[in-house]
C-alpha cells in the first residue's frame, strides 16, 4: 500500500531540522530509521503534510565516549548499536537488547533515537536505556536539556520530547564490570516482544550487590522493577529467585493475543531470575 | 516531485519521484526491476530485501528518496560474467525455492549474512534469515543452500586475495 | 551431440534440480503484477469495515473529482453484469448456499466485502480516492462465533432463516461399510473404555507469499485475464457460466503463481470486479491487493469444532468411532465450501480397522471472512482427531501410543483393504514406516529421557509424539464426484507436441505454482518418449495454450495428470509406429520402441522417435492413409483415490515455567508409492510440516467481537521463521499405488496433515504427567502454562481478541469522513525500531 502524499525535506545539520520543524508545525513528522513510520504511513494510520528526514545529519550517528559516560547519537543504527565496542564495554545489555530487535533488515536502518522517541512500550531498547541510568539529550530552538530515561517515557508512544524538539543523543553513564542480560519471550522470533526484561547486575561470587532491572511491555511505557531491584541488593541463590518474583509489583501489563495480563506478569518475573542470573554468570 | 540520483545494478539514473514513493514501487515501477516483489505491508516478509551501500534492507520500508546518492543492488544484479552468484547456484542446486517469491529477498538477505558472517553456524544462519517469511520451503533447504553457498563464496574469497596480492 | 555420459539410466527417481529455477533466482520472474500494458488503469477496492450492515447511499462524488481517476463503480454500477461468485459443490441437495456477488449490493456479511471499486491511472490514485467514498452504513447485529451461530439466535443471513447450511452424514451401518456405531458406544459405556473429547480446529490463513492480483486486458477480440490463482480453467469456466461472456471469449493465464496452499483455489469478488470493470471502460485494468487485504479477503482455512466419541474395548482394540462436526463456512459457501468438511469424511478412520463409523458434517454461516480450502482440505482436521484420539486411548489403556495404533491398524497382508468408511486403500504398509521412523527418531533413548526428566523435577519436560496417518489425494474419480454432486469432473488433461527439430513440448492441464510440474513432467516424458530431460518444454496455465484442465489442488497434479501426461506419451509411439514400419519398410508388428528408438526386430536397423518427427513435418514419405502428425492428447480420469501413509515422531521440550515449547527433533518416514523426483518431493514435505507445525504451535485467525480481524497482518497472524523451526529428518518407505501407471501417490499435503497431531500430541505427552489431557490449537506458551497451572482444568481457555498497537504513532487517519484524526505529533523522532 501507498502513503498518502507528503513533502520531504532532509536537512543536513540540527539546526536546520529544528527551523524545518518548527515551519511543519503539527503538519510535520520526524523520521529516523523509518522502520515503524513507514508501515504507519502506508497503513495510512498516520498522514503528516511534510516528513522530515533526519538521516543526512552526520553527527546525529556514531558512539564516542565523554568521561564517565559514552554518548550514542540518536541516528545510530540498531545493528551499529549491537556491535559497538564501546557499548559492549560499558553497557552491554544494551548491545544485546539491540540485537533483538525485529531482524537484521530491520536492524540495518531502524535507529536507537528513532525507538525510543516512537515509545512502544514493547520495543526492547526503552528498558535497557532505563536500567542503564541513561539520559536522554533533547534539543529545541532553545538548546539542549537532558532528560533522566525514568523521565522519558511518559505514555503509549509518548516521550518528554517537546514540541519542536528532537532526540538527538544517548548519554549512557558507563557501567563497566557490570553484567548485562536481556531476556526476551517471543512466540516466533520476528514478533514484538511479549515481555523483555534488561537486567544491569553489579556482583561477585553469586551474590548481588546491586542490580538494575527494566521492564519491556508491562505497561504503557518501558517500566523499572523497583520492588524486584531492592530485594534483589545483597541476593544470593534462591533470594534472587525471591527477589525476582516481586518483577511485576505495581505494573499493570497489557492483555492482548499474545498475553493476558496476569501470564505477562508471570513472564516478567521468570525472566527478570534468568536475567539477573545470567547477567550475574550464575 | 524530488529529483533523486540512484546506482542501481551498476546503472546511474536520476529520476522525478514523489516523497511518498517506496524504494521498492520505484524499482519496480519506474526503472523496471520487477524481480524485487512485494509480499507485505508491515515490513515482516522481507521479500523486498534489496542492498543499500552494501547492507541488506527492505525496499518496502524505504522512501526511494532515502535511497537519493546510494547504491541499490538487487536480485537482478548480482550475477556476474554471465554466470550466477554462488548463493544463486546455491539455492538452485539445494532446492532453496519452490514459488519463488520470497526468494529474491531470500538471497538478498542471505548473501549479506555470509557477508557479515563467512562461517556461520545453522543457528546463525536460522537467526540471521529471521526476518524473510517463506511459506513453501520449510526453510530447511534455504539453510542448506546458505551453508553451501557460505562454503562457495569463502573459498572465492580465498583465490581472489590471492590473486590481489 | 555433446557427451552425456553422466545422464541416468531413467529420469525417473533422480534428483533433478529444476528446471523453473533459473528466472526464479535472477528476477526474472512474471507475477501478475509485473504486468504493464499501454493505457492500463488501476483498481482500488473500497471495503466493508462492519461484520454485517445494509448499505446505504454511496456517495462517490469526491472520488469521481479527484486527480487521475477515470471512474468509480458501485455494486449497483455493475449488477448487470458483474457475474457471481459460485460454490461448485452443494454437499446436500437442500444446502442454503447465500448470493454471493463479487461487488455487494444491498448487504455485507463479513468485514472485507467490496462495495465500490474506484478505476485510476495510478494505484496511488485509485487508493488515494477510494478513502473520499462515502458509504452510508447501517450496522445488523453480526453472528461470529460458531457455536453461537448453530443456535440461530442472531442470523448471518436474516432471509436464509437459520445459519446452518447443510448436514451431511456417512454412516456404516446405513451404507452396509460396518456396524452401528451408536451400539458399540453403548456396549463401550457397560464393559469397555468410552473416550469422548471435543476438539478445536481453529481458523487459518493459507498466506502464501504473493498476494493476488489480477490484469484484464478488454483490447483484443478476447478478454485476456491474467490472475494469481490455482484454478485458471476453473475461473474461466466460472467466468463464462456467470456473466454471459462466451467461453470461447476468455482466456485465462497463471503466470508465475507465487504459493496457493489452496487459497488461491477460488475464483474471487476481486477477479470478478476487474473483470467486469475493464469490460466496462475498455482498457486494461490491474488490481493488486495488499496483504492486510489477503488476510481479510482471501479464504481462510480450518475453523471446526470436533464432537469425537471413540469406544474400545479395555485391551485398546477400537470398536467404533462417532464424529459430529460443526463447520464454519464463514459469510458465503465458497467454491468448494462446504465439501472441504466432508473430504474428511472418509479420513477419520484413518489406518485403522475400525467396525463401526459414524461422520457428521453440520456446516454453519457467520459473518466472518468465508472458508475453503487450505492445504490439505478436510484431511488434516480428521487426521489430528483420530490421531489425538488414539493418544488419549493409549493413556486410557496405559499402553505405548505406537502399540495402541499396531492393535488397531490394517496390516500390510490385508491390502487391497475396504475400510468402514467405504474407501478401498490399494497399498501401504504401516509396519515398514512405522519401524523406519522409530530407528530414525531414536524412540526408546528419547522414552528413556522422558522419564528421566519426568523423575528429577526437570522444569524443561520433554514429550514424544506420534501421528500415523493416511491421506486420499488425487482429486478424483469424475463419477465418485458426480455422486456427491460436485460441479466438475476429477479427469486431468495432457497434450504431447514432437517438434520437428527434435524438442518435445508438454502441454498439461495441471497450473503448477511451486510443485515444480516443469521439471517431473519433463522426467516422466524423458524416460517414456527417450528424449532427453532437456528437450522437454513443459507448458501449463493458459487456457489458449493448454485449453482443457482442472488445475492443481488436492495433491492431484501427478496422480491424475503425471496419468494423463503417460497416456499421451504412449499415443504417440502408437502414432509413431506404423509411420516407422513404413521407413524402415517393415511390418507393424516387427517394430519394437525402446529408449527413444523404434527397431525393426531381430534386425540392427532402427530410427528415432525425433527423425520420425521430422519425418512427419516434411511428409515426403509417408504411409497411405496416415496422417503426418506424431502428437496426441489424453485425458485421464482417475478410477480410485491414492492413499499415500506415513509414521511420523515428534519431541518437544516444554518450559513448564513459561509454558514456551522448543521442538527438538522430527522424524517422518511417508510412503508416497514411486518417487519421480526426490528431491522436489523432499522439498514438499519439509513445506508440508512447517504448515502443520504451525497450525499446532502458532497460527490463528482471531476475530474480535465486533468481526474485525485482529490478527490481519503479519505483525499478529505469527507465521514461524527459520529462526523458530528446525531440520527435519525425512525418508521413506514404498509400496507403489496400484492405481496409476507410475505407481505414484500424492505428497504435497502429506506433511500437513500428519505433522499437526504429531506436535499436539508431543507437547501433551510432555506435561500429561500433571494431569493434563489437551492444549486447544495454536498451542501457545500462554495456553501451555494456563493448563500447567490448572493441572488440565482448562484446556485453553479464551485469547484476548485484540492486537497490540505498534504502529499507531498519530491515530487511524483511514476515513476522512470517520471523524478528525488526531494531529500527527511532529515532536517525537518517529520512525524506527519495529
Amino acid at each position: 500500500m501507498i502513503p498518502v502524499a507528503f513533502d520531504y525535506v532532509a536537512p543536513e545539520s540540527v539546526e536546520d531540522a529544528l527551523a524545518a520543524l518548527a515551519e511543519a508545525g503539527d503538519e510535520g513528522k520526524v523520521l529516523a530509521g523509518g522502520q515503524s513510520l513507514l508501515p504507519v504511513l502506508r497503513m495510512r494510520l498516520n498522514a503528516p503534510e511534510r516528513v522530515i528526514d533526519l538521516s543526512r545529519i552526520a553527527n546525529l550517528r556514531g558512539v564516542c565516549e565523554d568521561g564517565d559516560h559514552i554518548v550514542v547519537g540518536a541516528m545510530t543504527t540498531h545493528h551499529e548499536v549491537a556491535h559497538d565496542p564501546l557499548i559492549r564495554d560499558h553497557a552491554a545489555v544494551l548491545a544485546e537488547a539491540a540485537s533483538t530487535v525485529a531482524d537484521p533488515q530491520i536492524r540495518h536502518r531502524g535507529t536507537l533515537g528513532g525507538a525510543l522517541a516512537h515509545a512502544d512500550p514493547a520495543g526492547d531498547l526503552g528498558a535497557p536505556v532505563l536500567a542503564l541510568d541513561a539520559e536522554l539529550v533533547v534539543t529545541g530552538m532553545g538548546g539542549e536539556r537532558r532528560v533522566p530515561a525514568t523521565e522519558f517515557f511518559t505514555d503509549l508512544f509518548e516521550t518528554a520530547v517537546g514540541d519542536g524538539e528532537l532526540l538527538t543523543a544517548i548519554r549512557i553513564p558507563k557501567h563497566t564490570g557490570w553484567g548485562g542480560a536481556y531476556e526476551k519471550f517471543v512466540r516466533v522470533s520476528h514478533q514484538w516482544s511479549i515481555v523483555g526484561v534488561a537486567a544491569v547486575v553489579k556482583g561477585s561470587g553469586g551474590t548481588v550487590e546491586q542490580a538494575k532491572i527494566g521492564l519491556t511491555n508491562m505497561g504503557s511505557t518501558p517500566l523499572r522493577a523497583s520492588a524486584a531491584e531492592a530485594a534483589l541488593a545483597g541476593a544470593s541463590g534462591e533470594a534472587i529467585a525471591a527477589a525476582a518474583a516481586k518483577a511485576a509489583d505495581g505494573t499493570t501489563p497489557p492483555s492482548d493475543l499474545n498475553g493476558a495480563s496476569d501470564y505477562r506478569a508471570h513472564l516478567a518475573r521468570v525472566l527478570t531470575r534468568r536475567a539477573v542470573d545470567r547477567a550475574l554468570g550464575a | 516531485m524530488t529529483r533523486i540520483s540512484v546506482k542501481v545494478d551498476g546503472v546511474r539514473y536520476s529520476d522525478d519521484v514523489e516523497p511518498r514513493t517506496l524504494l521498492v514501487h520505484y524499482l519496480r515501477e519506474t526503472l523496471g526491476k520487477v524481480g524485487t516483489v512485494v509480499g507485505c505491508d508491515t515490513s515482516n516478509c522481507g521479500a523486498c530485501t534489496v542492498h543499500v551501500d552494501g547492507r541488506s534492507v527492505k525496499s518496502c520500508n524505504m522512501l526511494a528518496v532515502q535511497a537519493d546518492g546510494r547504491e541499490v543492488t538487487t536480485i537482478e544484479g548480482i550475477a556476474t560474467d554471465g554466470g550466477l552468484h554462488p548463493m544463486q547456484q546455491a539455492f538452485h542446486e539445494c532446492h532453496a525455492l519452490q514459488c519463488g517469491y520470497c526468494t529474491p529477498g531470500m538471497i538478498m538477505q542471505a548473501i549479506d549474512l555470509v557477508g557479515e558472517n563467512p562461517d556461520a553456524s545453522e543457528e546463525e544462519i536460522r537467526e540471521g534469515m529471521e526476518g524473510n517469511l517463506c511459506r513453501c520451503t520449510g526453510y530447511q533447504n534455504i539453510v542448506r543452500a546458505v551453508q553451501q553457498a557460505a562454503g562457495v563464496m569463502a573459498g572465492q574469497a580465498a583465490s581472489s586475495s590471492q590473486a590481489g596480492e | 551431440m555433446t557427451a552425456v555420459d553422466d545422464r541416468p539410466t531413467t529420469e525417473v527417481g533422480t534428483a533433478r534440480v529444476r528446471k523453473e529455477d533459473q528466472r526464479l533466482i535472477t528476477g526474472r520472474t512474471k507475477w501478475t503484477d509485473n504486468i504493464q500494458l499501454p493505457g492500463m488503469l488501476h483498481l482500488a477496492m473500497v471495503r466493508s469495515p462492519f461484520a454485517h450492515a445494509n448499505i446505504g447511499a454511496i456517495d462517490t462524488t469526491a472520488a469521481q473529482d479527484a486527480e487521475g481517476v477515470v471512474a468509480v463503480f458501485t455494486g449497483k454500477d455493475l449488477a448487470d453484469d458483474q457475474g457471481v461468485n459460485i460454490n461448485a459443490w452443494p454437499i446436500t441437495p437442500d444446502q442454503l448456499t447465500p448470493t454471493h456477488l463479487p461487488v455487494a449490493v444491498e448487504r455485507v456479511a463479513c468485514a472485507g466485502e467490496i462495495v465500490a471499486v474506484v478505476v485510476a491511472r495510478s494505484a496511488a490514485a485509485a487508493r488515494d480516492a477510494a478513502e473520499l467514498v462515502d458509504v452510508e452504513w447501517a450496522e445488523l447485529p453480526a453472528v461470529l462465533d460458531l457455536k453461537e451461530a448453530a443456535a440461530d439466535a442472531v442470523l448471518a443471513h436474516p432471509d436464509l432463516g437459520t445459519n446452518k447450511s447443510a448436514l451431511w452424514r456417512l454412516d456404516s451401518a446405513e451404507q452396509g461399510s460396518g456396524g452401528d456405531v451408536d451400539e458399540a458406544i453403548a456396549k463401550a459405556r457397560e464393559s469397555g473404555i468410552v473416550i469422548e473429547r471435543e476438539y478445536r480446529q481453529q481458523r487459518l490463513i493459507p498466506a502464501f507469499m504473493e498476494p493476488r492480483s489480477t490484469v484484464v486486458d478488454p483490447t483484443g477480440e478476447q478478454l485476456v485475464v491474467w490472475s494469481s490463482t490455482q484454478v485458471p480453467h476453473i475461473l474461466r469456466f466460472a467466468l463464462a457460466a456467470t456473466t454471459g461472456v462466451p467461453e470461447s471469449k476468455i482466456r485465462v493465464i497463471a503466470p508465475d503463481v507465487g504459493g496457493g496452499f489452496g487459497g488461491k483455489l477460488q475464483t474471487t469478488p476481486e477477479e470478478f470486479a476487474t473483470f467486469a470493470v475493464a469490460r466496462r471502460l475498455g482498457k486494461p485494468c490491474k488490481y493488486t491487493e495488499t496483504r492486510s487485504e489477503t488476510m481479510i479477503s482471501c479464504h481462510h482455512g480450518r475453523d471446526q469444532w470436533q464432537k469425537l466419541t471413540l469406544s474400545a474395548e479395555k485391551d485398546g482394540t477400537v470398536t467404533g468411532l462417532k464424529v459430529e462436526l460443526l463447520a464454519d463456512l464463514g459469510a458465503y459457501v465458497a467454491i468448494v465450501g462446504g465439501g472441504v468438511p466432508v473430504l474428511g469424511a472418509w479420513m477419520f478412520n484413518s489406518i485403522y480397522k475400525f467396525p463401526a463409523y459414524q461422520f457428521n458434517c453440520q456446516t454453519v454461516l457467520t459473518n466472518k471472512t468465508w472458508v475453503d480450502a487450505y492445504r490439505g482440505a478436510g484431511r488434516p482436521e480428521a487426521t489430528f482427531a483420530i490421531e489425538r484420539m488414539m493418544d488419549e486411548l493409549a493413556a486410557e489403556v496405559g499402553a505405548d501410543p505406537i502399540a495402541i495404533r499396531e492393535k488397531n491398524w490394517i496390516t500390510h497382508e490385508e491390502f487391497p483393504f475396504t475400510t468402514v468408511a467405504g474407501m478401498t486403500y490399494d497399498s501401504g504398509n504401516y509396519e515398514a514406516a512405522t519401524a523406519k521412523a522409530l530407528e530414525l527418531f531414536g524412540y526408546d533413548e528419547l522414552r528413556e529421557e522422558q522419564r528421566r526428566r519426568r523423575e528429577s523435577g526437570d522444569p524443561v519436560q520433554l514429550g514424544i509424539g506420534v501421528s500415523t496417518f493416511t491421506e486420499m489425494c488425487g482429486l478424483a474419480p469424475s463419477r465418485v464426484l458426480g455422486s456427491l454432486s460436485y460441479g466438475a469432473g476429477g479427469w486431468e488433461s495432457a497434450s504431447i507436441r514432437m517438434l520437428a527439430t527434435g524438442t518435445v513440448e508438454v502441454v498439461s492441464g495441471a497450473t503448477p505454482h511451486g510443485q515444480g510440474h516443469e521439471t517431473a513432467w519433463s522426467q516422466i516424458v524423458a524416460d517414456r518418449l527417450g528424449v532427453p530431460f532437456e528437450n522437454v518444454e513443459v507448458l501449463h496455465g493458459d487456457t489458449q495454450v493448454a485449453p482443457k484442465g482442472l488445475d492443481t489442488y488436492g495433491s492431484r497434479s501427478l496422480v491424475v495428470g503425471g496419468e494423463a501426461i503417460v497416456r499421451a506419451a504412449d499415443k504417440v509411439i502408437e502414432k509413431a509406429r506404423p509411420i516407422a514400419a513404413h521407413l524402415l519398410e517393415a511390418s507393424v508388428d516387427d517394430i519394437e520402441f525402446e529408449s527413444g528408438r523404434f527397431t525393426v526386430k531381430g534386425t540392427d536397423q532402427g530410427m528415432g522417435l525425433t527423425d520420425l518427427a521430422l519425418a512427419a513435418f516434411t511428409c515426403h514419405n509417408f504411409p497411405e492413409g496416415v496422417e503426418p502428425n506424431l502428437d496426441a492428447d489424453a485425458t485421464y480420469d482417475p478410477v480410485a483415490f491414492s492413499f499415500p501413509h506415513g509414521t511420523h515422531l515428534c519431541a518437544m521440550e516444554v518450559d513448564t515455567e513459561t509454558g514456551a515449547t522448543t521442538m527438538r527433533k522430527y522424524v517422518c518416514v511417508d510412503d508416497i508409492g514411486t518417487i519421480i523426483n526426490p528431491l522436489i518431493v523432499e522439498g514438499q514435505v519439509h513445506g508440508g510440516l512447517v504448515q502443520g507445525i504451525a497450525q499446532a504451535l502458532w497460527e490463528e485467525a482471531v476475530f474480535d467481537d465486533q468481526g474485525t480481524l485482529v490478527s490481519g497482518s503479519f505483525v499478529d497472524y505469527t507465521l514461524p521463521t527459520s529462526a523458530d523451526t528446525i531440520s527435519f529428518v525425512t525418508d521413506h518407505t514404498s509400496s507403489p499405488s496400484t492405481t496409476n501407471t507410475l505407481g505414484t501417490k500424492g505428497v504435497g499435503e502429506a506433511g500437513t496433515i500428519a505433522s499437526t497431531p504429531a506436535v499436539v500430541n508431543a507437547v501433551v505427552d510432555a506435561i500429561r504427567h500433571l494431569g493434563i489431557d489437551d492444549i486447544q490449537m495454536p498451542c501457545t506458551p500462554e495456553r501451555v502454562w494456563r493448563a500447567i497451572q490448572s493441572a488440565g482444568e482448562s484446556s485453553g481457555g479464551s485469547v484476548p481478541e485484540q492486537a497490540q498497537e505498534h504502529f499507531a504513532a498519530g491515530g487511524l487517519n483511514q476515513d476522512p469522513g470517520a471523524g478528525s484524526p488526531e494531529p500527527p505529533t511532529a515532536s517525537t523522532t518517529a520512525g524506527e525500531n519495529a
